[in-house]
């Protein structure tokens, strides 16, 4: 009977999931944009978490400030920048492409492009190679056998 | 007593592993041979002990002893046995006593079944094994004591954490573990191999399998938690690029990349130092996720026994480890001189495209994961790095490779003419187009996702079919003979190539269709999702053996026949004082309906979510197979066989 009373303050505790009905609004447009602004937006106090995703109050508190942003008629830029200005950098799970940042972004691309440069230049050496053979006859005659079993 | 006897072998497996370090390697040096054979019977012994150590521990849950300080902390009477076996492992202590069994276990293995390789190697291989084991060991004792005791033990435990006291998450960190550890086997034959100063096509042969086992359980590891998170978390998301999941997405992705260099080592002789970079960097990724998981320098969801201290341990062993064998890499990486010339189209370029690829997918993660620690110590700039960011920067990687991957496949080793080897894959590039026009035409969304990923997996899959046709020569009669003889690892590569397409059509048609609801609907109402009329029939309240439930039954039916009839928890699980949700799934292999009951609402009624989530399944189906490909290759005979072992003169110099 104690362990029911218990478990039921508990649900109380943690009664919030994410996405909750009564949050969501009438507008089924407006909702989808709220939706993917909050996929992008990280819970502050949950750990790597979308507030889409949290079931934290924090969480709750920016959807519910999400729509209300857009239901005043905030664009989705607009929106952002609100809520980015509040709260910092911080929250953007999609990191911006602004200052040290860029490094992070184009981090990939150029490791790519080097990569493939360095490949190109080792395929094509490898297909210029002419060097004489550096195993013996018998050697390679027991490297085929090795092959071939 | 049984207690003592665990821990009194964990310090003695200690013993055995400086010893096994010390001596082999000391011999092989000297040309010793009573030392070098110190070390088959030191990595038996080692594995021995640490099987009775766990044993012992896992001995201590089951009784549910609590006077032992972590069966305390993870356990309780009223666990179902399952999970106060699971628990042994569902804690920092025991998963790193489970991580050091399978360091010994894999060096084990390495002395039985390594026959085949020459005795001064063997002795390298096993002593650098070791080595790591040593380093482990040392942590797991001086830090992270499994076996202490508490000076009054309580009369019940705190209980497991209640998410993963489930059936995908008892056995997804074993296998990871598998994979990770299994990956320092590979590392131990390349520092062995740049100790000796010589690889050549039997290293590359002998490396494979290892790779390939570590390959293969960190495939099934990972899907097993990627399961786990889509019933359990309660939307059905199946990858969150958490850094916990990219510190197991990181090995994966290099062990998949130095699979295939190994080939060419193996086959061609050639990109023998890249192939040693890769397996010295696919440990170090598994060293980095240790690092990662348990030190709590990344925030992340699993918040799994975070500890800087430990932290600082951790980075030691893989500042060691790297730093040593990098070192070692750059003074012995300039002999290793690659003998097989090929043309720029051939099968070796095409790896070699791979393995680019592959190569800087990771570092993409890579980046992406340390970022916001690299961001505040250097730029003194607090950011996050999220799923859009991953998102973007990752999947061309993956297009790009799924793109190439059957050109590759079906493109002969040495010098290849172009013309040729398209011509056969026409048909296969149109028919994979077709699949994707026809989802065009029948999709209502106006999204390139499905058709693209429609396209990549049939592609993919299709290609893998002509891979298979062309190995099995021209004479359609004699084909199904010539299938069912051809070596298994051609059966492998075709297998795990189309379980990748079956994994990309699984990803990417969910994303694109899966429809959500979220709403209030009281006991009896009736509402529509994705042409399914579901029907909140009751609500009640179930008690389990260690938790209370909130249990609703929900009826689903189509044109008026009843398809399913699901019963979504909610738990609270009063021990560990937490909520979970306890999503209810039909599944499918065209889609899965996914049912979540919430909150009882204040103005009377629930909160309901229901997802239709087409082609879900197909995602780990596709991982299914990729890894039973891995299986397949691994069973190839030239492992097996030791490649005429007994017909090696006596004394071979390793120069």
């Amino acid at each position: 009977m104690i362990l029911r009373a218990l478990a039921f303050l508990v649900m109380m505790a943690g009664a919030a999931w994410a996405v909750e009905p009564g949050e969501m609004l009438e507008d089924p447009v407006l909702e989808d944009r709220a939706r993917a602004l909050s996929k992008e937006l990280r819970c502050l106090v949950c750990r790597n978490e979308s507030i889409d995703e949290s079931n934290a109050e924090l969480a709750r508190d920016l959807r519910v400030l999400v729509r209300e942003r857009i239901a005043g008629g905030d664009t989705d830029d607009e929106a952002m920048a609100f809520i980015v200005d509040r709260y910092g950098e911080y929250v953007l799970l999609n990191p911006p492409v602004t200052g040290s940042n860029v490094i992070l972004w184009v981090a990939g691309p150029v490791l790519l492009l080097a990569a493939l440069g360095i490949s190109g230049v080792y395929i094509r050496r490898r297909r210029d190679d002419d060097a004489p053979e550096a195993l013996t006859s018998g050697e390679e005659a027991r490297l085929a056998e090795l092959l071939d079993d | 007593m049984i207690v003592e006897i665990g821990h009194f072998a964990l310090i003695l497996a200690l013993f055995v592993a400086v010893l096994q370090t010390v001596m082999p390697l000391v011999g092989a040096h000297k040309r010793w041979s009573g030392w070098m054979a110190m070390a088959e019977p030191a990595a038996l012994a080692q594995a021995a002990l640490l099987t009775i150590s766990f044993m012992a521990l896992t001995y201590a849950f089951v009784v549910s002893d609590f006077s032992v300080r972590i069966v305390t902390l993870n356990s309780h009477t009223l666990k179902p046995m399952l999970y106060k076996v699971s628990g042994v492992w569902g804690n920092h202590e025991g998963s790193m006593l489970l991580w050091c069994l399978i360091i010994a276990v894999f060096g084990a293995l390495v002395a039985l079944f390594g026959s085949n390789l020459p005795d001064g190697l063997k002795a390298r291989v096993l002593g650098v094994q070791a080595s790591i084991g040593v380093a482990f060991l040392a942590f797991l004792i001086f830090t992270s004591n499994p076996f202490l005791r508490l000076e009054f033990p309580p009369l019940n435990g705190q209980d497991l954490n209640p998410l993963l006291q489930d059936p995908g998450l008892a056995f997804h960190p074993p296998f990871l573990y598998l994979g990770y550890v299994g990956l320092s086997t590979s590392f131990s034959f390349a520092v062995a191999a740049l100790i000796e100063g010589r690889v050549d096509a039997a290293w590359g042969r002998w490396v494979r399998p290892w790779t390939l086992l570590a390959w293969l359980m960190l495939t099934i590891g990972i899907a097993l938690g990627s399961w786990w998170a889509y019933y359990e978390l309660g939307w059905g998301g199946f990858w969150f690029w958490d850094p916990v999941e990219n510190a197991s997405f990181m090995p994966w992705l290099i062990s998949a990349a130095l699979l295939h260099s190994a080939i060419v080592v193996e086959k061609r002789e050639a990109l023998k130092a890249w192939t040693i970079l890769l397996a010295i960097l696919a440990f170090g990724f598994s060293l980095i996720g240790a690092f990662i998981v348990r030190s709590g320098v990344l925030t992340s969801v699993h918040a799994f026994a975070n500890d800087p201290e430990r932290g600082v341990y951790l980075l030691g062993i893989t500042g060691f480890f790297m730093g040593g064998a990098l070192m070692l890499y750059a003074a012995r990486a300039g002999s290793m001189q690659a003998k097989g010339v090929f043309g720029t189209v051939s099968r070796e370029s095409a790896l070699v495209l791979n393995n680019v690829l592959l190569a800087v997918a990771t570092f993409v993660v890579f980046i992406g994961t340390i970022w916001p620690l690299l961001a505040e110590m250097a730029f003194d700039r607090k950011v996050s790095v999220g799923p859009p960011f991953f998102d973007a920067t990752f999947t061309p990687f993956m297009i790009l490779l799924a793109l190439a991957l059957p050109l590759g496949t079906v493109m002969p080793w040495k010098r290849a003419k172009l013309g040729r080897v398209l011509r056969p894959l026409w048909v296969v590039f149109l028919l994979a187009f077709s699949v994707a026009a026809l989802i065009w035409v029948v999709q209502t969304e106006r999204s390139l996702l499905a058709p693209m990923g429609a396209f990549l997996g049939a592609w993919l899959i299709l290609g893998a079919g002509l891979d298979l046709w062309l190995k099995t020569g021209t004479d359609v009669r004699a084909k199904l003979g010539r299938a069912w003889r051809l070596p298994r690892s051609d059966w492998g590569r075709v297998v795990a190539h189309s379980g990748l397409g079956v994994t990309i059509i699984g990803i990417s048609l969910m994303l694109a269709w899966e429809t959500e609801d979220i709403r209030v609907a009281q006991v009896g109402d009736t509402f529509t999702v994705a042409d399914h009329e579901i029907t909140l029939a009751a609500v009640d309240d179930v008690e389990g053996p260690n938790y209370f439930s909130t249990m609703a039954e929900l009826r689903v039916s189509k044109n008026e026949r009843e398809v399913a009839v699901l019963y979504p928890e909610k738990r609270v699980y009063p021990v560990a004082a937490m909520p979970t949700t306890e999503a209810a799934i039909d599944n499918g292999v065209f889609r899965d309906i996914y049912l979540v009951i919430g909150d009882e609402q204040p103005g009377g009624g629930w909160a309901v979510r229901s997802y239709f989530k087409p082609f879900a399944n197909w995602i780990w189906a596709g991982a299914i197979i990729m890894s039973l490909g891995g299986l397949l290759s691994l069973t190839d005979r030239r492992f097996r066989v030791a490649a005429g072992a007994r017909k090696t003169p006596a004394g071979v110099p390793a120069e």
